[in-house]
């Protein structure tokens, strides 16, 4: 069967600076990977290039996804395909209810799965149970996307969006940023509810703090645009302890 | 111009849909204003002594008037003796008095429209009157509106069968002096719509005026009149379209509202007149003025308008709150695209005790569309504890557009509250790539922002005319994403 994710010497840049040199990666289903490196190594620019956001000028390399081909589907196609990027900042929608984005990007993916559009009071219903898990207020029903909301409750909603809409491959982009502890527990949790062996995980983080509730199968280190070093769970610890210039300095 | 930007731009392109044209002989009087167009309008509408005197008064004033070029537009000379001031389909009669009388011709034309007039088929509980260039061709609803008290029916019926009204409230809220296309209007209205709601009465239905100009060369001057009684109840909409042609025509209407003793009287527009192609040729100018006096003691108007077509928008729909405790509202959305350009907002003029206003203004401007936002708030001395909220919003799409705002405040009594809000904002390639990564289709994501955006306006509308504007945004903004 093949790979859910299969990077390939992947090079990206931005405005003619190459920020990704040549990235290499497998994901298997099932399988949950840590990203991790320092500041500008690349990490959030290899969350949106899977997303499909534009402005990344690839020169090389190639990206599969279940085996067909990523790089050539538009943002939309992936994410009905069932790539899911929970934003490092979500943006803020005014007017536009959280509950309707919800229902219209559900049945985006159904519809492209050939299921008919979900029932409005069996969504109502899954919705709040979910909400239940994430620790979200009924009062967020009636919000529009991210509107007035704390740091904290986008990265939920953000989670919530995800624990709705199943996706095969989760990439979070630095969820965990700025959370307290009781935040980034429920954040886990919402993760942990999504592990299965027919679906994989991508977090990408900055500390290895995450990796305490969400413990990943493999952790790798991305510097300056390749990955510099993979391992398991102990890895990440190691990091904790010597820092990024333990990594930086070895792949010098 | 970024990737979502160019997105945006080819996303704006489908087009006018409504620009067709319906083959009909009409009896069009030929081009020209002078004393003896107005008489002859006048006599072909089998006018009494006084509205004629009344024409040719604002006329001779007319004359002597210069078109007003103080608002953010650029308007190409109106030459006002190339304008036809009169065409109506040719009838035997004047005027159909039933729908069996009205031309299939012109019922298609409406059916196409999505205005059917046919009773039977229409959405339950609204009563249209449908106004063809000069004249009303039906008028749907009237004997259950009958029963209720409730008069509606074509204005220039009114003026044959309530003279007492027409006399006593026509001009009472704009006068014939007020404006240069107020002036003109008075001299050559020929159609409109006009309802009286009598004392208690809760008006039974949704009314509806749709307004069509198909002719060519003409100019659509209609008035609208509508009373409410004390503590009355009306909501009224009204709807409009014009054939895509290549040259400009005016739309010159004035709108006369008035509330007495705790009446409440809803007035909403969506307003799709052809607005020009993409360079600029041809459209409508739509030179309105609307406004509502708010005559009595708790005396309530409330102005929602979806201005979404016409070349050019000229239009203040504003009330003038005498009566205590009166209350005026104003929700707009006015979307420009292409060349289009708009100068619209409103004036609430606090004359009473306690009169409170609201203005909620969003202005949505895409390729290179102009959009003005002028209001005017106006405490007078004697309005003690008068108060007013405006909140006015701007959302730019793509680099070559304009926004932009001149609110007035002129306050005379120290115990008014006046409080203004205002944002300009663009679609962001953040907002709009948030929408696609969860799988929503670019069109629908820039539809689902601008819809957001213009939320509070449209929860005014009755139910749906708020879906029929979300759909007109929608293609008025086609390619718009930028």
């Amino acid at each position: 069967m093949a790979a859910m994710l299969s990077i390939d010497n992947l090079h990206v840049s931005v405005g003619g600076k190459e920020i990704l040199k040549g990235l290499t990666l497998a994901v298997q289903a099932g399988e949950v990977h840590a990203i991790m490196g320092p500041n500008g190594s690349g990490k959030s620019t290899l969350a949106h290039v899977l997303a499909g956001r534009p402005g990344y000028q690839i020169s090389a390399g190639t990206v599969r996804y279940q085996g067909r081909d990523l790089l050539a589907l538009p943002p939309e196609e992936r994410a009905r395909e069932g790539v899911f990027l929970g934003f490092q900042y979500p943006v803020e929608i005014p007017g536009v209810n959280n509950v309707y984005l919800l229902k219209a990007a559900l049945n985006a993916q159904r519809k492209q799965r050939g299921l008919p559009e979900v029932d409005a009071f069996e969504f109502l219903g899954l919705v709040r149970e979910k909400m239940k898990l994430m620790h979200i207020e009924d009062s967020f029903l009636s919000r529009g996307v991210n509107e007035g909301f704390s740091g904290g409750e986008k990265k939920r909603n953000e989670i919530l969006q995800m624990v709705i809409l199943e996706p095969r491959l989760a990439i979070l982009d630095e969820t965990d940023s700025g959370l307290d502890i009781d935040a980034l527990k429920l954040v886990a949790a919402g993760v942990n509810t999504q592990r299965s062996p027919e679906r994989s995980c991508v977090l990408v983080t900055h500390y290895q703090r995450l990796l305490e509730y969400v413990v990943p199968d493999f952790v790798h280190v991305l510097v300056r645009g390749r990955i510099a070093k993979s391992g398991d769970r102990g890895l990440a610890l190691e990091l904790e302890r010597r820092g990024y210039d333990w990594v930086t300095g070895e792949a010098a | 111009m970024s990737e979502s930007a160019k997105q945006l731009e080819s996303l704006i392109a489908r087009g006018y849909q409504h620009g067709f044209v319906t083959e009909i002989d009409s009896d069009t009087v030929p081009p020209g204003l002078d004393e003896d167009v107005v008489r002859l309008i006048s006599r072909k509408k089998q006018e009494p002594e006084f509205l004629t005197a009344w024409r040719l008064k604002a006329l001779r004033h007319w004359l002597t008037m210069k078109e007003p070029h103080w608002a953010h537009l650029r308007v190409a000379p109106i030459d006002y003796q190339s304008i036809s001031y009169y065409s109506a389909p040719r009838t035997k009669k004047d005027g159909p008095k039933s729908l069996a009388e009205v031309d299939p011709k012109l019922l298609e034309t409406y059916e196409k429209l999505g205005v059917p007039l046919h009773e039977r088929a229409r959405l339950a509980g609204v009563a249209v009157d449908a106004v063809f260039d000069s004249v009303s061709v039906a008028t749907t609803f009237r004997e259950r509106l009958a029963q209720a008290g409730v008069v509606f029916c074509p204005f220039s019926e009114a003026v044959r069968t309530r003279p007492d009204l027409i006399e006593r409230y026509l001009g009472s809220v704009v006068p014939i002096f007020d404006n240069y296309f107020a002036a003109l209007n008075s001299a050559v209205f020929s159609d409109g719509s006009f309802v009286y709601v009598p004392k208690g009465v809760r008006c039974p239905m949704e009314l509806s005026t749709y307004f069509r100009i198909n002719a060519l060369n003409t100019g659509q001057f209609e008035r609208t009149l509508i009373i409410a009684d004390e503590g009355s109840y009306v909501s009224y909409l009204e709807g409009c379209s014009a054939p895509q042609r290549d040259e400009n025509q005016l739309h010159a209407a004035v709108v006369e509202l008035i509330a007495l003793d705790e009446a409440y009287i809803k007035y909403s527009t969506v307003q799709n007149w052809y607005p020009g192609d993409a360079n600029g040729v041809g459209g409508i100018y739509n030179f309105v003025t609307k406004r509502g006096e708010c005559r009595g003691r708790n005396a309530h108007i409330s102005w929602t308008q979806v201005e979404t077509g016409s070349a050019i928008t000229w239009k203040y729909p504003s009330c003038v709150l005498r009566g205590e405790g009166s209350i005026g509202e104003f929700y707009s959305v006015a979307t420009v695209n292409n060349q289009q350009q708009a100068d619209t907002g409103t004036k609430m003029i606090h004359i009473g005790k306690d009169t409170r206003s609201t203005i909620i203004s969003k202005g949505i401007s895409a390729g290179a569309g102009q959009n003005t936002y002028r209001g005017l708030v106006k405490i007078l001395p004697s309005a003690q504890g008068a108060r007013n909220f405006t909140q006015c919003d701007s959302l730019l799409m793509g680099p070559r557009c304009g926004a932009h705002t001149f609110p007035y405040v002129e306050v005379k009594n120290p115990s008014a509250t006046v409080e203004h809000e205002a944002s300009t904002s663009k679609i962001s390639d953040d907002q709009l790539f948030y929408l696609l990564a969860r799988g929503i289709a670019a069109e629908d994501a820039v539809n689902m922002i601008v819809s957001g955006f213009c939320k509070s306006v449209f929860k005014e509308l009755p139910m749906e005319f708020a879906v029929e504007a979300q759909a007109l945004l929608a293609i008025s903004l086609e390619g718009a994403v930028g």
